[in-house]
């Protein structure tokens, strides 16, 4: 939003293309039609005042030639052409498996929250919130509010190195005020640092978690387990169109531009940092992209401080090596193809899981278990090929049709 | 203008908010199985955000609907693997 209304106000012509029906992403989902974010409630005025063109509930899949891409809805397909790209393409929740993870009723703490948000009950219900990351909190107060029972929130970060988060919380008075926000709705919360989930217990459905904290292991019975680890890029579509991914993030330069000159990128593809980074990367993006330099100059030392904070928050929420080792044998990785843990023990590389066992070939297309096998085994996918996403057989016949004729 | 719309779900005939997404009537249902995996489990939404598929269902006779992305309409029929 930040990056369209930016190029507009600099009198480019603007299309928005929006994956979801409604504008605002993740973070603020819901927030377009039922504003409660004043910096939401902003972006979402300046977008209805400006001359930004908007295309709702389309996901791009691919790229038929450079400038030319292909999205398609519910209903159909449409060709997007375009002289300057902005990717904002956002991160998705981490998941990392242990025994019982695929039972029904364990899902994301974003998961969780999206689907409450979307009309799921959880009033009265009694949910455990676990995993890692500055999301954990914020879904706790978000369920608690809307009168869930919230058990327990397990963090598996260590109380020192949130303390020293909290040290640089310091510097930034409005994520501090935001934090002790935080905290505050949630007294009465039992709250555990260092404690990480080991294991989901439950016949076709989730009955209780068992905790690990140090050497000590304990039992919660509850509904619902919310649990994510941190969040990782969606890289999907930069990589399809061949710009330069950099140790899991699109590399850009300062102007926020890719290694392919007319595609630039702003927001969590670039490295995990937040909406307020998000932000000022997307209107720096858009003046970059609409030709202002200057106007996105101005802006660089803001960044500056919002990656300080996200560098930060990387180093603060890293993940625990003992998490690696939860899966047991058999131990679903792959939760499309059901592909358990002893059968991946044994490859060498994603390549080699995908070939061997199938692994990463589902309809997510490895996109749950790709960051898991990253983490565990250290693997990385070495190519993302068209379509980008699942696309009907006559959206894809569509891309045929109007591909441009091969002469001979 | 009504704000609420009815779907049916598995054959039972349910009365929900406008705005409601088809994951969430399974949930307000009192189900937790949305569908079974290749090896027969019973599985529900991770990420509730369109990544992981494991919250599909089939919808007015068409399989493999992501129920977390999909708004509920008038009449709607919906389906779990059960």
């Amino acid at each position: 939003m930040a990056a369209a209304v930016s190029a507009a106000d600099c009198g480019a012509s603007v299309l928005l293309v929006d994956d979801n029906p409604a504008l605002g992403g993740q973070i603020w989902r819901g927030e377009e039609a039922n504003p409660s974010v004043r910096e939401a409630r902003r972006w979402t005025e300046r977008l209805q005042h400006s001359s930004v063109e908007i295309v709702r509930g389309f996901r791009i899949f691919d790229q038929l030639r450079p400038g030319v891409l292909v999205a398609e809805s519910a209903d159909g397909m449409r060709e997007i052409r375009y002289s300057r790209l902005i990717l904002c393409t956002g991160a998705r929740e981490r998941f990392l498996p242990f025994p019982g993870w695929t039972l029904p009723n364990v899902m994301g703490a974003g998961g969780l929250q999206a689907l409450a948000k979307a009309g799921m009950p959880i009033r009265e219900k009694r949910v455990v919130v676990a995993g890692t990351g500055p999301l954990l909190l914020p879904v706790a107060v978000y369920l608690k509010r809307h009168g869930a029972r919230v058990q327990l929130v397990a963090e598996q970060a260590s109380r020192n190195s949130l303390l020293r988060f909290a040290s640089v919380l310091l510097r930034h008075s409005g994520k501090l005020a935001q934090a002790l926000g935080i905290f505050g709705s949630l007294a009465g919360t039992p709250f555990r640092f260092g404690c990480w989930p080991v294991e989901a217990k439950g016949d076709d459905r989730l009955r209780s978690v068992v905790f690990q904290q140090g050497s000590r292991t304990f039992e919660i019975e509850c509904d619902y387990l919310a649990c994510g680890f941190h969040l990782v890029p969606n890289l999907e579509l930069a990589s399809l169109l061949g710009c330069e991914v950099k140790d899991g993030t699109v590399a850009v330069n300062e102007l926020q531009q890719s290694s392919i000159a007319e595609v630039y990128c702003a927001g969590e593809p670039t490295g995990i940092g937040g909406v307020d980074l998000a932000i000022v990367e997307g209107q720096i993006a858009g003046f970059a992209a609409a030709g202002q330099q200057q106007k996105a100059q101005r802006m660089f030392p803001e960044r500056a401080r919002h990656r300080d904070f996200a560098n930060a928050l990387e180093k603060a929420f890293a993940l625990r090596p003992e998490l690696k080792k939860l899966a047991r044998n058999d131990t679903f990785i792959c939760r499309c193809e059901d592909v358990a843990f002893d059968r991946l023990a044994h490859c060498r590389s994603w390549r080699e899981a995908k070939l061997y066992t199938r692994c990463g070939m589902g309809p997510c297309q490895g996109r749950i278990c790709g960051a898991a096998t990253k983490f565990m085994f250290g693997w990385g996918a070495e190519s993302v090929r068209p379509p980008a996403f699942e696309a009907r057989v006559e959206s894809l016949m569509g891309t045929k049709e109007s591909a441009p004729e091969v002469r001979v | 203008m009504p704000d609420a719309l009815a779907v049916s779900l598995n054959g039972k005939t349910l009365t929900v908010p406008i705005g409601t997404t088809v994951a969430a009537v399974v949930f307000i249902a009192g189900q937790s199985s949305f569908r079974r995996s290749v090896s027969g489990r019973p599985r529900g939404p991770l990420c509730g955000m369109g990544v992981c598929f494991e919250c599909r269902v089939t919808v007015d006779g068409v399989r493999h609907v992501k129920s977390c992305q999909t708004l509920c309409k008038q009449g709607m029929q919906i389906d779990t693997d059960e």
